[in-house]
């Protein structure tokens, strides 16, 4: 395979992962948002994997391996017997306003290509121009707890921050220290369970799982 | 031996108008195979042109010559991109009468005469159809000229001739953008052409209707020439999509032969074409009007994107 | 005779006119012809001087010795100037000549002297805005300018609510007026720091050189100054009050070519008195034309008031020719000159275009409030039967502002379109991705003018009759309004029909401007093809598309009638609904109703539903009533904070006021003993 191909299978990939970042910030299904959620794990494993076929590193075939497993099915698993149990797979999310959402996100994406300018002119790596794309990843992840009010959704964009953070790794540097990958895929699994916890407990207490129904911990006046 | 260009560009303005019943024929046959109906064959569309010409018109007391114009207005200019877009062959003299841009303002001429003449019989629908029609090209339009300039951003130019000779010529490249950018065209398409998810061609229940209520004081050689026209229409988006993003066989020799060779596999690509379309139409139902802004702002979002690709990672 | 001579013989026959009008005021029967006809000839005249000067490309200078001691006149006639001259006497030509027959229905009515005095001051205060070379002399004439419209402005001012339009047209206008002022006054007094006059002139100003920071001031003062004039938003308001009420020839002017001649202030500080600024200038200036071209066309179709409606496009139309503007300004400060040059001609091309269409379509808009006594849209319909030779004329309008082939609209939109798509030259990352963004948003603007004036024309002409006149009362206008608005509509198919020839003509604008001149590639293959950059690039015909369009109708039409069907009329079928009546057609209101429920949060809304039914039944309702109130959300965003700041300070500054001799003389002493202090 042609260094060539192998750059533009990783731009490619990059741009499904920005192009999975804007449909979480959109969709509204519950399902929906763990299908594309899986499917980012998923272009974010492959990406692990072609970068590590063309540098030789292949101690990232070893995080890709990671990657799909925790995030193409062991996450998504967790969050789907959650939504079930929970009975809120029907929910359908009220997005505020759809395209304006949209309209900031793209913003996001324009100001983090401004961020990264210094970094891709400074770097050598075949994989700097994706960065930008990892940085947007994380805004747009950051974007979507912002604008979402059901807590899954808010979640799922913590997860997809993660996938930003993981993908801004590996095409800054190949990829953090293998310790730290693995630490970091120790801890996801952690927060995950610890986020059920938290949900079953938001919801005997709310009957919901919309966090604004929170805002009536705070003391009245 | 070689055909002159001038001929080819006449071939191609006579090909469109008699191609384009039979597509819109395909289309219906297709979607009847999917939908478990019985279809009524390839040359329905022609048979009821026929019919419409043969019949008197029947015109409103108070239609004014602007009513009376607009049927010709819309055959006339849809007519007249088929000899602008390339179909088989890229050596058209008249190609560069219009970029890709100026083309779709072509085509904003049919709708803005087409609002007019909803409006002119002063019924409370064709109002409503016109009010609609507009709202919804408002919103298409800003999408539209984003997947326009994410395309020409690769072959560096707004005229179709040289997209299409630019990317069939060059080497081949995985282009995110160019995906995208298609992925935008076809939603924006389905808007333009009046199909589901944003119109229903086949309806006549008035709260739905949008490009029907325009038209529905039409009669006679009048609704002949506007079907027509929008049979034409259909198949002019697909064929300039063809030219924007799928442009290998369309450029090549004037001699016959190879002209024959790249239209049949011009009427393949359509064929094809078609049945993607009515997997779309088949898979999606029709939205409610208001959900529209997010429908075509998702196509904003699409062919920015591909802009934002392009420049990022290309 | 030198074309400033022939600008300047057209400057004195209409202040000589203005000084005879006052003298005749007796024979109003005879004075609106004559200084009617006088204004066509003096405006045709100032239209050949710009004309002569951009195709010579030179520059002719003369200093009149008149006014105060030490401070003479100086005038200039560059290609710039020629070129907004062309834009001023074209339009007033066909102005002029619309006046003969609109000023007819005034007479006997209201006295019309006046009114015909301040229309030829006016149009010589605009011709001497462009001719002016020194500060003192183009604030005089921009004075005049100003002053001659407010008293336009005024005329029918036995109404309250026109004298506050007008005022409201005069605070703006002087605001502004103070920003250039003070403009000029950084421009003159830092570039070579003597106080000596001749710093006033333009020439000083051009030979020096400013540091950075105050060249921004002077550029930002002066851009505030004119875009108060030219109603950049949030500076607009004043724009959908005062044309309103101005009689339809004066809102053509002003609307027309006033507004123009603050572009022409903003082109020559930015491309000929400051020279050499960063990108980030021109980036404000399309910033702020993208936020007046979008927000200007979602006001106009919220409004159902014609003229109302008109005034909100200009705010429109000038955002697109910032646009032009700002891009050209781009271009210049990374050195490319060919391309800033072609955004510069989209600009300039624009500018003439709008006031063509502008002027038409406010021309129409008097015709039709001329002959149906109406104002509001809602109150028309179907006139397209009773002004059949109006309704076309204005259609020309409609279909060129709305930027459709083969008018003119369309060409200088679709040059803009160029310019902005060939932002990836640009070095700076940032640009490259928000310049295409700026393309999609005049692509919105576009799509939603078209939207405005399909509202606009099928409420007003189409469908049927909705007002309180009989039908037959209505009749078509006046042979030399209709003759005004033909010429009109013609330059506007001229124009959108050979673009290349235009830009062969205007070429030595830009190229004293940008340095670069485009002709040479836009004009490469004749005069049939429009190639502005190369024609791999992209190219347009408007020959081939405007007689293509008319052969393939007419040939389509003559093949249908080879066998003769009747057609037969009948009444509106409807889907078989039977007694419908005028009121039940779409309105205006209702056909803008999916935009504004879209764009809902630019406007603040105010629906009411009012149910009315015997005992508050809610099922059986007598009648319902719907209420409506669209507003700018500039005013409660800008100017109402603004308005509670001024009245805040104005209260402490009152309590100066004491009412006693002594301490007004106090007050002086004080200020007398300061100065001597400080300058002492």
């Amino acid at each position: 395979m042609s260094t060539e191909l192998v750059i533009q299978l990783n731009t490619l990939l990059a741009a499904m992962i920005l192009l999975t970042s804007f449909a979480l910030l959109v969709q509204r299904r519950m399902f929906a948002i763990l299908h594309i959620f899986a499917w980012q794990g998923f272009f974010l494993g492959l990406s692990t994997a072609v970068i590590g076929f063309a540098t030789g590193e292949h101690h990232l075939y070893i995080s890709s391996l990671l990657t799909l497993v925790m995030k193409v099915i062991l996450l998504p698993y967790i969050l789907y017997t959650l939504i079930h149990k929970l009975k809120i797979h029907r929910e359908i999310e009220s997005v505020m306003n759809t395209p304006a959402t949209m309209l900031a996100g793209i913003g996001l994406v324009i100001f983090s290509y401004h961020l990264t300018a210094p970094v891709r002119q400074l770097s050598t790596l075949m994989t700097r121009s994706t960065l930008a794309v990892a940085l947007a990843t994380v805004m747009l992840g950051l974007l979507m707890m912002v604008t979402r009010r059901h807590a899954v959704s808010q979640i799922i964009g913590f997860l997809a921050m993660e996938n930003g953070l993981f993908f801004a790794a590996t095409s800054a540097t190949y990829g953090m220290p293998m310790v730290v990958e693995l630490g970091v895929a120790l801890d996801l699994l952690i927060a995950a369970f610890i986020f059920g916890i938290f949900f079953f407990h938001i919801n005997t207490t709310f009957d919901s799982l919309d966090v604004e129904q929170m805002a009536k911990l705070k003391e009245g006046d | 031996m070689t055909l002159h260009p001038m001929g080819i560009e006449l071939l191609q303005l006579i090909l469109l108008p008699l191609l384009a019943p039979a597509f819109v024929g395909w289309v219906k046959i297709v979607k009847c195979r999917m939908q478990g109906r019985t279809s009524p064959g390839l040359l329905q569309p022609y048979r009821d042109i026929r019919r419409l010409f043969i019949k008197d018109v029947v015109l409103a007391d108070n239609a004014s010559w602007i009513f009376r114009v607009t049927p010709y207005l819309a055959f006339g200019v849809i007519l007249m991109t088929a000899g602008i877009i390339p179909l088989i062959s890229v050596d058209l003299p008249l190609a560069a009468t219009a970029d890709i841009i100026a083309l779709v303002m072509l085509f904003a001429i049919v709708r803005f005469f087409t609002a007019l003449a909803g409006m002119d019989i002063g019924t409370a629908f064709g109002g409503m159809g016109s009010s609609r029609e507009m709202m919804i090209s408002s919103l298409a339009e800003p999408a539209m000229l984003m997947a326009i300039f994410t395309v020409s951003l690769a072959s560096s130019s707004t005229s179709l001739t040289q997209m299409v000779s630019v990317m069939a010529n060059g080497h081949f490249m995985i282009r995110p953008s160019l995906a995208f950018s298609l992925i935008a065209f076809i939603l924006i398409a389905l808007a333009e052409t009046g199909r589901i998810p944003v119109d229903n061609p086949a309806t006549h229940l008035e709260l739905t209707m949008i490009h029907e209520a325009m038209i529905l004081e039409y009669s006679g050689r009048y609704l002949a020439l506007i079907e027509w026209a929008g049979m034409m229409k259909l198949m002019v988006f697909f064929s300039l999509g063809i030219a924007a993003f799928l442009p290998w066989g369309i450029a090549g020799s004037g001699d016959p032969l190879s002209l024959l060779l790249r239209g049949l596999f011009f009427v393949a690509k359509l064929a094809v074409g078609g049945v993607v379309m009515v997997l779309i139409e088949t898979g999606l139902a029709k939205m409610r009007i208001f959900r529209l802004p997010e429908y075509l702002g998702s196509a904003f979002l699409l062919a920015t994107l591909g802009m934002i690709a392009f420049f990022i990672l290309e | 005779m030198s074309p400033l001579d022939i600008a300047g013989f057209s400057v004195l026959l209409l202040l000589g006119g203005a000084l005879c009008a006052m003298l005749l005021s007796r024979f109003e029967r005879m004075l609106v012809p004559a200084a009617f006809s006088l204004a066509t000839l003096a405006s045709l005249a100032t239209a050949t001087a710009g004309f002569l000067a951009v195709l010579q490309g030179t520059n002719h200078a003369a200093t009149v010795a008149m006014g105060l001691p030490g401070l003479p006149f100086n005038l200039r006639l560059d290609p710039l100037a020629g070129f907004f001259l062309v834009v001023i006497g074209l339009l007033s030509t066909f102005v002029s000549l619309y006046s003969i027959g609109y000023l007819r229905a005034y007479l006997g009515k209201r006295p019309v002297t006046r009114l015909v005095v301040c229309y030829l001051l006016f149009l010589a205060g605009m011709s001497l805005v462009v001719l002016a070379d020194d500060a003192y002399f183009f604030l005089l004439a921009w004075e005049l300018m100003a002053a001659s419209s407010y008293f336009l402005v005024m005329y029918e001012d036995e109404q309250a609510a026109n004298r506050r339009a007008a005022f409201l047209y005069l605070l703006v206008a002087h605001v502004g007026a103070i920003a250039i002022l003070l403009a000029f006054g950084i421009m003159a007094g830092l570039t070579t720091g003597g106080a000596s006059f001749s710093n006033y002139t333009f020439d000083a100003m051009r030979a020096g050189a400013l540091s950075p920071g105050w060249a921004a001031g002077a550029f930002f003062l002066a851009f505030f100054g004119f875009a108060a004039k030219a109603g950049v938003i949030p500076l607009h308001v004043w724009l959908p009050e005062a044309h309103p009420v101005a009689p339809s020839n004066v809102s053509a002017l002003m609307s027309g070519i006033m507004l123009k001649t603050s572009i022409y202030g903003m082109m020559r500080v930015a491309f000929d008195l400051l020279h050499g600024f960063p990108w980030w200038w021109g980036g404000i200036v399309l910033c702020f034309g993208l936020v007046s071209a979008v927000m200007g066309v979602l006001y106009a179709l919220m409004q159902h008031d014609l003229k109302r409606l008109l005034a909100y496009h200009s705010v429109e139309n000038i955002g697109i020719i910032l646009i032009g503007l700002g891009l050209s300004m781009i271009f210049t400060s990374f050195n490319f000159q060919s391309l800033a040059a072609l955004a510069l001609v989209a600009s300039l091309y624009h500018t003439l275009n709008h006031a063509l269409f502008k002027g038409l379509l406010f021309m129409g808009a008097g015709a039709v409030i001329h002959a149906t006594h109406e104002k509001n849209m809602e109150e028309m319909g179907g006139l397209i039967h009773l002004l059949p030779w109006t309704s076309a004329l204005f259609l020309v309008g409609c279909i060129s502002i709305a930027g459709l082939p083969p008018f003119n609209g369309f060409v200088s939109e679709w040059l803009t379109f160029q310019a902005l798509l060939l932002s990836p030259a640009l070095p700076h990352p940032l640009l490259k991705l928000l310049v295409p963004l700026a393309a999609s948003l005049l692509a919105l603007t576009g799509a939603l003018a078209a939207a405005c004036f399909v509202k606009a024309f099928g409420v007003t002409f189409l469908g049927a009759w909705r007002g309180h006149r009989k039908k037959e009362q209505i009749g078509e206008v006046a042979f030399s309004m209709r003759l005004g608005m033909l010429l009109a509509a013609l330059s506007c198919l001229a124009l959108g029909v050979l673009p290349t020839l235009v830009m062969g003509w205007m070429d030595t604008v830009p190229l004293k401007l940008c340095g670069a001149r485009i002709a040479t590639s836009a004009g490469r293959f004749g005069w049939l093809w429009l190639t502005p950059y190369s024609h791999e690039r992209a190219s347009y015909s408007g020959p081939v598309v405007f007689f293509g369009l008319i052969a393939v109708v007419a040939a389509t039409y003559l093949l249908l009638h080879v066998r003769r069907t009747a057609i037969r009329r009948a009444p509106l079928w409807d889907c078989g609904f039977e007694r419908i009546t005028p009121r039940m057609q779409y309105t205006a209101t209702a056909f803008a109703m999916p935009i504004r429920r879209v764009f809902g949060f630019f406007f603040s809304i105010r629906e009411q539903l009012e149910l009315i039914s015997p005992q508050n039944h809610p099922v059986m309702a007598d009648s319902l009533h719907f209420r409506l109130r669209v507003r700018d959300r500039f005013w409660n965003w800008f100017y109402e904070p603004l308005s509670d700041i001024a009245f805040w300070i104005a209260r402490r500054v009152g309590r100066l006021q004491q009412g006693r001799i002594q301490i007004y003389l106090l007050y002086s002493f004080v200020t007398l003993i300061v100065l001597l202090a400080f300058l002492g």
